[in-house]
């Protein structure tokens, strides 16, 4: 058991430093280590029991439980939920002490906790120097600044605009003006955007969300530039995937609620080739469906952004994956990156094939981007009380269908109802999955951002495999 | 019943600091106000319920009892069983606490105690300001850097 001990006086009144700290969620704006942070279910972050969900900027991911707060004697006790760091047992008091003489205040910070054997020290000073003493600097420091930010301005963009909804060729590249940041706002520089075949879909205007002309675009990653939002500075490097549209852009302002902080090992190309495509793997494998070691998962367009990023994680998790692909080639690199059984069709055939590789039994979760043509084929390569995901459409929307014939579950699941609650959870897991080499992305395709157009007739045209990135 | 608060930061070590005020018979070596102390019966001064019986530079005779006497925590505490000051059931404790910044030391002393509702702000003033701060400001000079 390790105990951390740090203290200092800090050059305000106790009652404008406790009103700061005894908000559990306020350190994203004062402390410089921390990155991001939210209340989870909507408490008060003044609520015993309320749980911060926080991101530092080592990209460490923590969920922290305030377990007491009292007003009277100015002291505020958490403890350590999860955390992407090896430290267990951890709970913390912060006392404040009025120093009369002068109108001070005292600050105390004290800890204990259980770390790996060997690595004492370095927690000792990880926890002392940089979360505590770092902490008394920086809460002076926003104390002195008194909240205050700099004042903000339009600056001008380059964007790629669906002009009207149609074909590939009306995307054009326009002069546009980034806002300015307003309060819980921050503008990036973009340096990498994402492409998803939802972007096909707005453009078409299968997906009414937006208004020709105006940019699309779901994700991106880059610097900030601006920040009129607690827990993000100039310089940071983060992501997003989000709606509404508008990622392809080279300038973009947008709520700060929707940023992840890139940790070190995850560049910019890869979070944006990543940010959509890999939560949209979190969730399918781990939230609407858990998949278990033996379970035979069925994935469409296995060779696709999140095709590859499916078949990836399942296997890791002990699945038997069995994929549908287009062609020879997509078939070996579905292979390649743990689909087991890839089946090359390109009519929608499948459903003998996986029942054969499972014994007769069928799919336990099927991952359908396919829709309408593929329906009846799903159906019966569903196991009994199998799992029918349906989370894209690419063939139109099925018609309604007899599940009672398995016992089936359908589900029809929206990355950003997830995202809505779980977003620093799911990024967080995306990247340690990245770091830990179990998703491994495969950016085949990269084109400066103008060349937007081109790179949707190759997603159209089934020419493009892996992930598809613009650069700016 | 009421209550007195004082605080400081000395720019010193808290060993420093409390090498100097654990010793209950050393008021005058360290505060302003003393002219003499003993120890009743001739006790040692670290043993917890020994008297000291000190005069003040204005002539007045106080008798205080050692209640508590910890060097772990930094902390004593000891109530009033003589004094002019016209006080009942006073008791009152110091504690030093490290502040890790700097290694300074954070000290507190507090006292509670009855006395005539008239006298209540008149006292507070006096023994906040008039022994607990003009003790501390006197120990500033004597360990502070």
């Amino acid at each position: 058991m390790i105990r951390v001990r740090r203290s200092a006086v800090i050059d305000a009144p106790i009652e404008r430093v406790w009103a700061v700290l005894r908000d559990f969620n306020s350190h994203s704006a004062w402390h410089p280590a921390v990155g991001p942070s939210t209340i989870e279910r909507g408490e008060a972050p003044d609520q015993v029991g309320c749980v911060r969900d926080f991101t530092l900027r080592d990209g460490n991911h923590i969920r922290e439980q305030l377990l007491a707060l009292s007003d009277r004697d100015h002291v505020s006790t958490y403890c350590i939920l999860d955390a992407t760091l090896p430290m267990r047992n951890y709970v913390a008091t912060v006392q404040l002490k009025r120093v009369t003489d002068g109108d001070h205040t005292f600050w105390h910070w004290e800890s204990t906790f259980d770390v790996p054997r060997g690595r004492e020290r370095e927690f000792e000073q990880l926890v002392g120097g940089q979360v505590y003493e770092g902490g008394f600097t920086g809460l002076a420091a926003f104390l002195r600044r008194g909240g205050r930010r700099n004042s903000l301005h339009a600056v001008d963009s380059q964007g790629v605009v669906a002009t009207s909804f149609g074909g590939p060729d009306v995307l054009q590249l326009r002069r546009l003006d980034s806002p300015a940041p307003r309060s819980g706002e921050v503008r990036l520089r973009q340096t990498a955007i994402g492409v998803n075949y939802i972007d096909v879909y707005i453009r078409k205007g299968l997906y009414r969300m937006i208004e020709p002309p105006a940019p699309i675009g779901m994700e991106a990653a880059g610097v900030v530039v601006e920040s009129n939002a607690p827990g993000f500075s100039p310089g940071d490097r983060v992501a997003y995937a989000c709606p509404p549209p508008g990622a392809y852009v080279t300038m973009r302002t947008l709520p700060a609620a929707q940023l992840v902080l890139l940790p070190d090992h995850v560049d910019e190309e890869t979070a944006a080739a990543l940010m959509l495509k890999g939560m949209t793997a979190e969730y399918l494998l781990h939230r609407t469906h858990r998949v278990r070691p033996g379970d035979t998962v069925l994935v469409h367009a296995a060779a696709g952004g999140v095709g590859l990023l499916l078949c990836q994680w399942a296997r890791a998790l002990g699945a038997r994956v069995v994929g549908t692909v287009s062609s020879e080639a997509k078939a070996e690199l579905a292979r390649a990156n743990g689909c087991e059984h890839p089946i090359v069709t390109r009519t929608y055939s499948f459903a003998d094939r996986t029942r054969q590789v499972s014994g007769g039994r069928g799919a336990d979760v099927i991952y359908d981007g396919l829709g309408r043509e593929a329906a009846q084929e799903n159906l019966a390569a569903l196991a009994t009380r199998g799992h029918w995901v349906s989370y894209g459409q690419a063939t139109g929307a099925p018609d309604p269908m007899n599940l009672s014939e398995k016992s089936g579950t359908l589900s029809q699941p929206v990355l950003f109802h997830y995202t809505l609650e779980y977003l620093h959870q799911m990024a967080g897991h995306v990247f340690a999955a990245l770091r830990d080499g179990i998703l491994k992305p495969e950016i085949r395709q990269r084109y400066p951002l103008a060349a937007a157009a081109d790179a949707h007739r190759d997603l159209e045209a089934r020419r493009t495999s892996g992930q598809i990135v613009l650069l700016v | 019943m009421i209550k007195v608060y004082t605080s400081c930061v000395i720019d010193g070590p808290a060993d420093a600091v409390w090498a100097q005020v654990r010793d209950f018979n050393g008021l005058p070596q360290w505060t302003p106000f003393v002219a003499e102390s003993r120890i009743e019966e001739g006790q040692p001064p670290d043993r917890i319920g020994c008297v000291r019986n000190f005069r003040l530079r204005d002539g007045g005779v106080i008798r205080e009892r050692l209640l508590t006497l910890s060097d772990y925590d930094y902390q004593c505490s000891y109530s009033i069983l003589e004094s002019p000051l016209g006080v009942e059931n006073y008791v009152a404790t110091l504690k030093l606490t490290p502040v890790t910044e700097g290694n300074r030391t954070f000290a507190e002393w507090w006292a509670e105690f009855d006395c005539a509702p008239e006298r209540e702000a008149e006292l507070a003033e006096q023994i906040g300001q008039g022994v607990f701060q003009a003790a501390f400001d006197s120990l500033k000079k004597l360990v502070g850097r």
